[in-house]
């Protein structure tokens, strides 16, 4: 059925519709919405049988996700940020003991300075946690995402993060498709655990493993992994047949046949990117975007296939990694050993900073033209960075350098963005 | 849908951008408005300017209309209609920026655009598209609370025919239920009225 909603209030439909038994979630912005909606049809009795449980952390979030879960529940959490990093430790521990729990990260930038608004640094600080991680563009996606992440996590029984831009999406409304509850039912089986906690057949999970089958049990984790790069795609194809639309999947490449720049980059930004390269295709220039939808596993293989023909490839990310660069394009460029494209990094959108057509017109024309650094800040406000610098060079007791710059910024609520 | 081919010229999508203040229900109001417009047919998408919610700090809302899917995610920098909820933000942001020539403007206040200040707009812009509504003042009539986004969504029907009146009418239902539906959805058909008797008078004015 066609609605005209929020990101969050389709992504709680979602989820109801692939009838999660257990939801266990803390409250942080912009992840809200999906938890509230969730709670409240828990409430109405229309989402039952379903237990939703208030806890006093996403620590416990996720604590309790790992009970019900190895418990043989159908477990759900959703959380961003801060929260996401204080879940962290219970995290690894959902992944390492194989528990299918599927969370939505609404993403958000990390602290200090504090900023409430979007970007991907949650999502890459957990990269290497053994979690499956899916980017949604849209919010056709997030939902679509949420109902093959459940049978992605079951068949496999490992955790899958949907990773969707928070308040872009979160808080956007515009149309989704949502599907009827038996289709969904037709789809997504009941939940049959591999390792259940039964007072009938009793098990422990969770065993202590010492350097004789550690390795081990962590090549495992690994190994599954790369059974999801065949899963994920078999999935994505099963979902379309079914509901008739393409979500989902390992990449999905944008007028990319005949491009001699490929534009690589994860979630809502691919819209943006879409019409961009619509205008610049026609100023008769070659370019596509290819879009990861599966961060993790790495589909070093699809990716490779993807921009092997490229001149260039320009990763546009909304993350980095202090100290080096890009984190999505140390991958990118691993799948490209030993071919031919230069691979470009650019950092955007940090902190919620709006990506418009218009720089990125700017900043792909500098690609093209060979004039773009290895590693660009797009958009960076290199006057108020000098500044600081100078402050710094000049004196010892510079002060608080987010201060400082607000400062130099001057007032930000008479600009329209 | 002829408006809207003739504001937005080969550009088919419209753009809006609502500014107003904490707590007047400025993204609600780019919210019903997308659902308006889906209601018609077509495609929207609400979304608002993130900042940290304080109640009277300034607040945008953006809503893009199109006949086919919307896939930017930029906010709105360029506008075919600006609402303002808020006048006293005349002073304090700059509304108009990157407002497109022949775009249309809707106020809320009980003073015209002259004696707003505004008179070197009316000079810039199309005369017919700039209107002031007393959204407030009808807000408090109807509901008895200074609330002037459904108000303001009624006299926007009006003042572009963009979005029928029967369409915001719905859209504010699937907002507000009960006695507060029903008196914003009077509130807006006051509002719709208004603006059509304005129109009226304008055109009459012009003619003669």
């Amino acid at each position: 059925m066609l609605k005209q909603t929020e990101g969050s209030r389709a992504v709680a439909e979602a989820v109801a519709l692939s009838r999660p038994e257990v939801i266990c979630a803390y409250p942080i912005s912009p992840q809200t919405h999906i938890v509230e909606g969730l709670g409240e049809m828990v409430k109405r009795g229309t989402l039952t049988p379903c237990e939703f449980i208030n806890v006093e952390s996403e620590f416990a979030a996720m604590s309790v996700a790992i009970g019900s879960s190895a418990a043989g529940a159908r477990t759900y959490t959703a959380t961003a940020s801060q929260g996401l990093l204080f879940m962290a430790e219970a995290i690894y521990n959902a992944s390492g003991l194989g528990l299918p729990i599927v969370m939505t990260v609404a993403n958000r930038a990390i602290g200090a300075p504090i900023n409430i608004w979007n970007d991907h640094s949650d999502s890459m600080s957990q990269r290497d946690c053994g979690w499956i991680q899916l980017f949604a563009e849209s919010n056709q996606e997030a939902l679509d995402l949420h109902i093959q992440a459940f049978k992605l996590a079951e068949e496999l029984s490992m955790p899958v993060m949907v990773c969707m831009d928070g308040f872009i999406l979160t808080h956007a409304y515009e149309r989704v498709d949502i599907p009827e509850q038996a289709e969904v039912d037709a789809f997504l089986p009941p939940y049959v655990p591999r390792q259940v906690l039964d007072p009938a057949d009793p098990v422990s999970i969770g065993a202590m493993v010492g350097p004789e089958a550690f390795m081990e049990v962590r090549y495992l984790a690994h190994a599954k992994q790369l059974m999801a790069l065949d899963v994920i795609p078999r999935i994505a194809q099963e979902f379309a047949q079914r509901f008739g639309r393409a979500s989902g999947g390992l990449v999905r490449g944008y007028r990319t046949e005949g491009a001699a720049t490929i534009v690589v980059a994860l979630g809502s930004v691919i819209g943006t990117l879409k019409d961009t390269i619509d205008e610049m295709r026609a100023d008769g220039i070659a370019i596509g975007v290819l879009g990861i939808q599966s961060f993790r596993p790495f589909p070093l293989l699809a990716v490779r296939e993807a921009l092997q023909k490229a001149e260039r490839v320009v990763v546009l990310e909304k993350s980095f990694s202090v100290g080096l660069g890009g984190v999505v394009s140390t991958d990118v460029r691993l799948a490209l050993a030993g071919l031919d494209p230069r691979v470009t990094t650019v950092v955007a959108g940090l902190g919620g900073r709006a990506i418009t057509k218009a720089s990125l017109h700017r900043t792909l024309r500098e690609a093209i033209a060979g004039t773009l650094e290895p590693l660009t800040f797009m958009d960076l406000d290199w006057r108020i960075v000098n500044r600081q610098l100078e402050r710094e060079a000049q004196m010892r007791r510079s002060g608080p350098i987010a201060e400082n710059l607000l400062r130099d910024v001057g007032a930000v609520a008479s600009k329209v963005r | 849908m002829g408006g809207l081919l003739a504001i937005a010229g080969d550009r088919l999508m419209l753009q809006i951008r609502i500014h107003g203040r904490g707590g007047q229900g400025v993204v609600t109001a780019a919210e019903m408005l997308s659902v308006a417009a889906f209601e018609q047919g077509r495609h929207a998408q609400a979304f608002p300017s993130f900042g940290s919610e304080r109640t009277g700090a300034p607040v945008v809302a953006f809503c893009r209309i199109d006949d086919r899917e919307i896939r930017l995610r930029e906010p709105i920098q360029a506008p075919d209609v600006l609402i303002v909820q808020d006048p006293t933000l005349l002073h304090q942001v700059d509304v108009f920026q990157g407002l497109h020539a022949d775009g249309y403007v809707l106020i809320n206040s009980k003073r015209s655009f002259h004696d707003l200040g505004l008179a070197d707009i009316e000079k810039r812009f199309r005369v017919e598209r700039l209107t002031t509504l007393p959204a407030t003042e009808i807000a408090l009539k109807h509901l008895g609370r200074p609330l002037p986004n459904a108000v303001l969504l009624g006299g926007f029907a009006a003042l572009s025919g963009l979005i029928t009146l029967e369409a915001v009418a719905h859209a504010i239902c699937t907002k507000f239920s009960g006695k507060t539906a029903d008196a914003n959805v009077a509130a807006a058909s006051e509002a719709y009225l208004y603006i059509q008797r304005e129109m009226e008078e304008l055109a009459h004015a012009q003619t003669n």
